[in-house]
């Protein structure tokens, strides 16, 4: 390690592990000395799906790439690397993935180094101890949460704060590829453990996880650099031609954020009610003022999937200007049928608290549903989603089946005789197993390390030799 | 008069985590941004009626450093259940846009 406490240099290479950055701004960020080498690799943002599979967001070769270069990167120049969310949602199976994909690498470059491996799925039995304890705690707004969640839940994970990153290095890991952690933990660890205040470690990381997306106008994913001192930091994006302004920075707190001022870490609050920002130069900003409320308690939050069941998904389109003026007459009017017909078909094998039946209306409210503030159709044509979902991907298909030919020939008054009411340009699609958040808390552990164990594994040109710690 | 459409530089909604909306509206400079925060076109109650809640649902934010306007509401449904329309809470700013500015 080659930080003094005066100042702590970071590399981001990219908002997220996998979307790529630019090897010319990367080599140019390495030039500049950094102290270590950071990257998220995860978010709830593309749903619950992940969580709830275990497969990542982004397809395998692509974080193969990203993971390379910094891999390469940090042992070139000797400075730790450090990934958190491994794999999207930082379950164990994407931690397995994730852990993989740097064996390979390792193996292929001949690269030796001691990795840490800092798990963040939660046991079972852990999380219903301290459910009974009381030590579970809902944020707002939250959905239910008991015993049966815990025991219907595919996959929960704790968000690690800085101090499992900290064991780790403490420990002598080279590199480090944590399950679930806070975006900013995986940036603000470090410069914490060399001295920075808080608020300044924290405030910085914030910028630095979604990489270059801080600056005016951000081209492609690429990569950001920051400077922490004790009293500021300072921020720039490698890449020449991107500019960060006093504004861009000050803006980049409010992105997925419910609340621009305050960012609610494990370890407390970070407040950016102060923060000043400075033009250094025309693409350079310096930060001061942003302060750190240590909370009395330290939390850890949770995040859980559930399986809600299998799902099939039809397609259709309406064009006959009198089923779109009567279309919630008409929807209305195929449930009831829905509901009618699956009774005939399965009788009391599945009852209607067995199956959903959801409907989009594109042309209607197909985007905003019931946040939508215009109610008339202005439109020549509609599109119609439905999803039918049930315990078994047969039913839910079976469902399908009988949603479409009862949408086709659903009467209206207008015409007599037989009609066909809906184009589909093809059957149903099988969806397969479908997922729900489930979880919306937060559990007060003993110690910021008791929910995230680590184990340490010496990788010798890309042969594993493991310890658990 | 003026649209928010037409004054600011950026209209746009976003997950704030897996059970929030959050609503930025970026300005591109001190005039505009101060014009539209002392109107009063676009304060919590209005949000709240864009969206049909009750004002003390929405959180409210002025932004001087980044020259922005925020509010952050409960999502209808959760990101990802069976009803949600958008998973990334990406098409939920329209009704912000035609908010009239004196």
């Amino acid at each position: 390690m080659t930080a003094s406490s005066d100042e702590v240099r970071v590399l981001s290479p990219t908002g997220v592990c996998g979307s790529g950055f630019l090897e010319s701004s990367f080599e140019a960020a390495l030039a500049l000395g950094p102290h270590f080498i950071g990257v998220d690799a995860g978010s709830t943002d593309p749903g619950p799906t992940y969580l709830g599979t275990g497969r990542t967001a982004f397809p395998r070769e692509a974080i193969k790439r990203d993971l390379r270069l910094m891999l390469r990167g940090a042992r070139r120049i000797g400075v730790p690397l450090l990934v958190g969310s491994a794999g999207t949602a930082g379950g164990d199976l994407q931690l397995d993935i994730v852990r993989g994909i740097l064996e390979e690498i390792a193996g292929e470059e001949k690269l030796s180094f001691r990795l840490a491996l800092i798990h963040a799925e939660q046991g079972k039995d852990y999380l219903k101890r301290r459910l009974r304890e009381g030590r579970i705690k809902p944020l707002s707004p939250a959905p239910e949460f008991d015993e049966a969640t815990i025991d219907r839940s595919a996959h929960i994970v704790g968000m690690m704060g800085a101090e499992p990153f900290q064991r780790a290095l403490n420990e002598g890991a080279d590199v480090i590829i944590a399950g679930r952690a806070s975006d900013t933990a995986i940036f603000a660890a470090l410069p914490l453990m060399k001295g920075i205040p808080p608020g300044i470690a924290w405030h910085a990381a914030k910028i630095l996880e979604c990489g270059a997306a801080a600056v005016v106008q951000r081209k492609t994913p690429d990569c950001m650099f920051a400077w922490l001192r004790r009293d500021h930091f300072v921020v720039q994006a490698p890449d020449p031609a991107l500019r960060c302004t006093p504004q861009s920075i000050a803006s980049h707190s409010l992105y997925e954020n419910a609340d621009p001022f305050h960012l609610v870490e494990c370890s407390g609050t970070l407040d950016l009610t102060h923060s000043r920002y400075e033009a250094i130069d025309e693409r350079t900003v310096r930060v001061t003022g942003s302060g750190f409320i240590e909370a009395p308690r330290y939390t850890v939050k949770l995040e859980g999937a559930e399986h809600v069941g299998f799902q099939s998904v039809l397609i259709g389109s309406i064009r006959d200007p009198y089923i779109i003026r009567q279309i919630d007459d008409w929807s209305a009017r195929l449930m009831d049928k829905i509901h009618a017909r699956v009774a005939m078909v399965y009788g009391d094998r599945v009852k209607t608290e067995d199956y959903h039946v959801n409907l989009r209306i594109y042309g209607k409210n197909g985007t905003m549903g019931p946040l939508e503030p215009v109610k008339e159709i202005r439109s020549h044509e509609l599109c119609l989603v439905f999803e039918t979902t049930a315990a078994t991907q047969d039913i839910a298909s079976t469902i399908a089946g009988i949603t479409r030919h009862q949408a086709l020939h659903l009467p209206i008054p207008e015409w007599s005789g037989l009609i066909t009411g809906v184009a589909c340009p093809y059957n149903y699609l099988e969806r397969g197993p479908v997922y729900r958040f489930n979880v919306n808390h937060v559990v007060e552990p003993d110690d910021p390390c008791e929910m995230f164990p680590t184990d340490y594994v010496t990788i010798a040109t890309g042969a594993a030799r493991s310890r658990a710690a | 008069m003026s649209t928010l459409a037409e004054l600011a530089r950026l209209i746009r909604s976003k997950n704030a985590g897996p059970f929030e909306l959050t609503f930025d509206i970026m300005f591109d400079d001190v005039a505009t941004y101060e014009r539209v925060k002392r109107s009063g076109a676009i304060t919590r109650e209005v949000v709240a009626r864009c969206y049909g809640l009750q004002p003390d649902a929405v959180k409210f934010f002025l932004c001087d450093s980044a020259l922005a306007i925020k509010a952050s509401i409960p999502r209808p449904y959760f990101q990802g259940d069976l009803r949600d329309s958008d998973g990334h809470g990406g098409q939920q700013y329209a009704p912000l846009m035609d908010i009239v500015v004196d």
